[in-house]
């Protein structure tokens, strides 16, 4: 293990090159891009051999990521934003072929109005299409997923890919002292790629066909369950990188000082540091209040935020992210996990950092505050309740 | 030996499809994966012949193969072969089969980033001269004058007004290791230019007219017969693109006759003296390039 400095996207190339892809495929675009250049460094010096594809577009890089897991290599490929979007069909494709490509997404704003910088709208608006999503708070965490997605993804029980979301710039762009885990560790706590799920010269298959109505919703069914199982490999994971790395994380959510909160925030990726700060100094001053940090949003942790959040006073749903006409995405996701639990707490709704504006520790104690009047809003930060 | 109708290879790779009687292009896909042989890894996108043999339960490839996206046909491939050689697997040949539609139009991004980087690879185009899966769109394969569903034929406007996109010269020019253009009306041709192909490091690129009897209206016996009155009356050519320079494989002594080849089909019934003329002057245009410009 080395302690180096190193930006979010940094971090994340250094833990794809301890999973040794096998093939790598990838399009520029901000603020994903110096994953791709450092993995491109990595292949260049020998130190990564792996086959890097420069794809002419995003959806490309995913439809060859597609072709090299379908023959059961293990492959990469990272994107952002606009690229996302242009990929997006590949994405259904590829968790309904049940191929475990592990892809990193810079969470950026998508156009119109341009923007180049970080909101959570990209993924959050393609959380239907089967693909794990976990959200990283720090550029340690963002390592140790990209090791732990391919142990995941590649569970036989799973087989779904996986997608990893750092927040463009605040998390990618940001340098922090990170771990890095030694290459014989590594292959310790993942082996290669074992499939029969590919296209083998010895047993040939037909893969990627057609199923009509007879037979679709079992298809659909088996992915459903595919994904649904990630919550236990999840937690198998992170034990056997816990015995073999020494850290230790949380599963689905993180919770942070909520065993005795009244009044919680609920959010995801590289706000939730801030959030804690804030939480920090609130306690000091004998507020009871706490975080649950969501980790991934597919699978979803219902039972876990109903858990944690069940014997508050109140709640909010801190995000970056609003589906239009109706409210924040993870808001919806959080609101049917307390109902399901018959959890009737105030939860209101804070939609913030669209296109990178930053959430302020201010906004986060005002938040804090305005739970207290147990009244239920839907909030633009800055802007007001709509 | 070159391969040849009597030293083909007996095994059957694609088989219990459905596609229609006489489909040219499940005739090529058959043909090409014959040559190619086992170790054949084949990608199809979305359109004829992957909506007619990859129906589960009932999937009809002997060989290895996947339905790629429309447009991935050639980025699949790549990855295809990438995944293989990672492996340390050499002897496969990753093969695409894509039609008109998925070549000429949503897949050109793909195939011209395969050929850029030179992936080994060997993209074969069945062009049936429109989106026949679909039932009948134009595609930019559509030639002149053809009636399609989305280009009728009526008082104001007499079917598809703008001439075929020219792939061949189009991956000719990215400089790709070979090309070739082929018919299924002279399968010893597109049989040995498979072979070739196949022994070619580097991007390879057939573009092979296959008739679909559905959409061109002639009969489903005919589909052979008219394959080869497009070449013989020059509307159609077998050529082959290599170092850098076209090769002509064919010179018909006399072009057949084209008011015939076109009045034959239902697709064409509607054109006039006047239609026709501009479609040979065409033909003649295009031989005019091809004397100058091929060998």
């Amino acid at each position: 293990m080395a302690k180096k400095f190193l930006s979010g996207n940094e971090a994340f190339a250094y833990g794809i090159r301890l999973a040794r892809p096998q093939v790598i495929s990838a399009y520029p675009i901000t603020p994903q891009t110096i994953v791709v250049e450092k993995l491109s460094e990595m292949v260049e010096d020998g130190s990564l051999p792996s086959e890097f594809i420069h794809v002419e577009s995003e959806h490309s890089a995913l439809s060859c990521a597609m072709g090299a897991s379908s023959v059961g290599a293990r492959a990469f490929t990272a994107t952002s934003s606009q690229g996302l979007l242009y990929m997006a069909e590949c994405l259904t494709y590829a968790s309904g072929g049940r191929f475990p490509i592990v892809m990193m997404n810079a969470n950026r704003s998508t156009a119109l109005p341009w923007n180049i910088y970080g909101d959570q709208r990209d993924s959050l608006s393609l959380l239907d299409s089967g693909w794990i999503q976990a959200y990283a708070e720090n550029a340690q965490e963002a390592l140790d997923l990209a090791l732990m997605s391919y142990y995941i993804a590649e569970h036989k029980t799973v087989s779904t890919p996986f997608m990893v979301n750092l927040d463009g710039f605040v998390l990618t762009h940001t340098y922090e002292v990170v771990d890095v885990p030694a290459a014989e560790q590594a292959d310790e706590f993942l082996p290669p790629l074992e499939t029969d799920n590919k296209m083998d010269l010895l047993h040939p298959k037909n893969l990627g066909f057609s199923a009509g109505p007879d037979h679709n919703t079992a298809f659909k069914y088996k992915e459903h369950i595919g994904l649904l199982n990630a919550a236990d490999v999840i937690t198998q994971a992170e034990k056997r990188f816990a015995e073999i790395f020494g850290r230790q994380y949380s599963g689905l959510v993180e919770n942070y000082r909520t065993d005795d909160a009244d009044y919680i925030i609920i959010t995801l990726g590289s706000i939730a540091g801030l959030v804690k700060e804030v939480i920090d100094k609130l306690r000091e001053q004998g507020k009871k209040v706490g975080l649950v940090r969501i980790r991934y949003m597919r699978p979803f942790p219902n039972e876990m935020i109903a858990q944690a959040v069940g014997n508050a006073k109140a709640a909010a749903v801190l995000e970056k992210d609003i589906s239009f006409g109706n409210e924040g995405t993870v808001y919806t996701n959080v609101n049917s996990a307390l109902y399901k639990a018959g959890i009737s707490i105030p939860v209101s709704n804070y939609i913030g950092g669209l296109g990178g504006k930053n959430i302020l520790p201010e906004e986060i104690e005002k938040i804090l505050e305005e739970l207290t009047e147990r009244t239920v809003k839907t909030e633009f930060l800055g802007i007001g309740g709509v | 030996m070159a391969v040849n109708a009597k030293t083909l290879n007996e095994t059957e790779f694609f088989y219990g499809h459905k596609a229609c009687a006489g489909c040219g292009g499940s005739l090529a896909v058959r043909i090409a994966l014959k040559v190619l042989g086992e170790n054949s890894i084949a990608v199809l996108p979305a359109g004829c012949m992957s909506a007619v043999g990859f129906n589960f339960p009932q999937l009809c490839f002997g060989n290895n193969a996947i339905i790629s996206t429309f447009a991935g046909t050639a980025s699949m491939l790549t990855g295809v072969a990438a995944g293989l050689r990672a492996q340390g697997i050499t002897d496969f040949h990753a093969v695409g089969f894509a039609g008109d539609g998925g070549t000429a139009d949503i897949g050109l991004q793909a195939l011209s980033g395969a050929i850029d980087r030179n992936d080994d690879i060997l993209y074969i185009c069945y062009d049936n001269e429109a989106y026949m899966n679909t039932g009948i769109q134009k595609s930019s394969l559509t030639p002149f004058g053809a009636k399609t569903t989305t280009t009728p034929a009526g008082k104001n406007i007499r079917g598809n007004l703008r001439p075929k996109k020219n792939m061949f010269e189009i991956v000719a020019a990215h400089g790709i290791s070979y090309a070739a253009t082929a018919s299924v009306g002279y399968l010893n041709d597109f049989m040995k230019k498979v072979e070739k192909a196949s022994k070619i490091k580097g991007t390879k690129y057939i573009h092979i007219i296959a008739p679909c009897p559905t959409g061109w209206g002639v009969k489903t016996d005919e589909t052979v017969d008219i394959a080869r009155e497009v070449v013989d009356c020059g509307l159609w050519y077998l050529a082959e693109y290599e170092n850098g320079q076209y090769t002509l494989n064919y010179r018909p002594n006399q072009f057949g006759d084209v008011a015939a080849y076109l009045q034959k089909q239902t697709r064409f019934k509607h054109l006039t003296e006047e239609d026709i003329q501009t479609i040979i002057s065409s033909r003649d245009t295009k031989w005019e390039f091809i004397n100058q410009n091929f060998h």
